[in-house]
């Protein structure tokens, strides 16, 4: 441990001499233009009718990068449920230790019925966030954490049976790989028509209106769908083992 | 110095000490809530500095995912021990 | 206030990489990690920021008011969500790890173990 803390002190020593010296050579406040930010800021109106740039940059101007962090996504959550699986021996054993376990306490009512009531007005929110990128702050990512918070309200309300009816499994798992693969398969459609890959192939509305920024939308969808799915399928992993017993008991 | 920078270096001295404190704290249970305070100070930063997509982003994960799978990951673990 | 957040930035960085170095838990040192993930997004922050600026949403934004960086945003934007399911890949193998070993100590599971 000792060693430890020398090597990080030595570390931190050096982070703090180099960093140090960037740091007092950076330009100014407010100096910093960059070059692309500048281009961005002045053209994804006129050329892709979109009023929110950050979304034009995440899913047009930078699209191929955000392709590559939605596979990361893909990746993480496929490796977590290979992980967490049920293992088919552990069964008998876990059973017995359960039955020892205390029941799980019944919600109140107040609990069920406000978070019952909230479950609609967050998947309203939600399809909102998801499909208005393109105009205001929000996107696929932001609204698709939004739409999977609605089947844990409705885990909070009742019980984890009604969560897992809910989110029928093998329906969940479809809506992730069909969210990932209708990301690719969107930007091929321009390679068929012989452009470069994610180049825009729809005609781009007025800006301002929901179908304004042609694909961009389309994305902003299928990485919402990915990205609930993906945290449906991460709370699921976590909580079956953890819950589905103390359920049965 | 204007309101804007006054509340900016609040913010910034917020996530500082929420930072700190998160790693400070031993104990996985008792750190699950330093990191939703944490994600909260971080979305408030984010919205101060003019990235509202960012903010609405760290809202949802901070408050909401980030916490809850690390007390389903702290149940399974208890249970384990068992 | 830009010069401030480079130095939040490396506090965290610091603090995070510490709790990581001292972690007697696994998922302390998970927990440390997002720490250490945030400094990148106050240093792009940093950078991306213009004292005065507006967030560039362009809606009603009067002819040559400063806009802030777009890129920065849209690089921490996707970094968020997919770090938290990167930190939910790394508290199943913790629970894996607790399962196979019995304890959640990063010393006592330094040897690899068929």
């Amino acid at each position: 441990m000792k060693l430890r803390l020398t090597l990080f002190g030595l570390g931190i020593c050096g982070l703090v001499a180099l960093y140090g010296t960037v740091i007092a050579h950076m330009p100014g406040p407010g100096k910093m233009h960059s070059p692309y930010s500048r281009a961005i800021n002045k053209l994804c109106v006129p050329q892709r009718h979109v009023t929110d740039a950050v979304t034009a940059v995440n899913f047009d101007y930078r699209g191929f990068d955000t392709l590559g962090e939605e596979f990361i996504l893909f990746a993480s959550v496929m490796g977590t449920l290979v992980l967490l699986r049920e293992a088919a021996e552990n069964k008998g054993p876990l059973s017995g230790d359960s039955a020892s376990e205390p029941r799980n306490v019944r919600p109140t009512e107040a609990v069920r019925v406000t978070a019952l009531a909230l479950v609609g007005p967050t998947v309203v929110f939600g399809v909102y966030v998801v499909t208005h990128g393109q105009l205001t702050p929000g996107g696929g990512f932001q609204g698709g954490v939004v739409l999977a918070t609605a089947p844990l309200l409705v885990y909070l309300a009742d019980d984890f049976k009604t969560f897992k009816r809910i989110t029928s499994h093998a329906l969940i798992e479809i809506s992730e790989a069909v969210g990932g693969g209708m990301y690719a398969v969107i930007g091929a459609i321009a390679l068929v028509l012989s452009r470069p890959y994610m180049t825009n192939v729809l005609p781009l509305a007025q800006s301002g209106g929901i179908a304004s920024g042609g694909i961009i939308p389309l994305i902003s969808i299928a990485t919402g769908l990915e990205v609930a799915a993906g945290f449906v399928l991460l709370l699921y992993a976590f909580l079956q083992k953890t819950l589905a017993e103390r359920e049965s008991s | 110095m204007n309101p804007q920078t006054l509340l900016e270096g609040l913010i910034l001295s917020l996530v500082a000490i929420a930072g700190g404190a998160v790693v400070l704290t031993r104990d996985p249970l008792n750190q699950a809530l330093g990191v939703s305070f944490f994600g909260l100070m971080l979305s408030a930063m984010f919205y101060i500095f003019q990235a509202p997509d960012v903010a609405l982003s760290q809202m949802v994960i901070g408050a909401v995912a980030l916490p809850l799978i690390i007390l389903l990951t702290l149940a399974r673990i208890r249970r384990n021990t068992k | 206030m830009t010069t401030y957040a480079y130095v939040v930035a490396a506090w965290l960085f610091a603090i995070g990489l510490f709790g990581i170095v001292t972690s007697k838990n696994l998922v302390h040192m998970c927990l440390c990690l997002t720490v250490v993930q945030a400094s990148t997004y106050l240093l792009l922050t940093g950078v991306g920021y213009r004292p005065g600026g507006t967030a560039p949403i362009f809606v009603n934004l009067p002819a040559g008011a400063p806009i802030v960086d777009p890129v920065v945003q849209a690089l921490m934007l996707t970094d968020i969500v997919v770090e938290t399911t990167v930190v939910a890949l790394m508290l199943a193998l913790t629970v894996q790890i607790h399962k196979k070993t019995g304890n959640c100590d990063p010393n006592a599971t330094t040897a690899l173990q068929g």
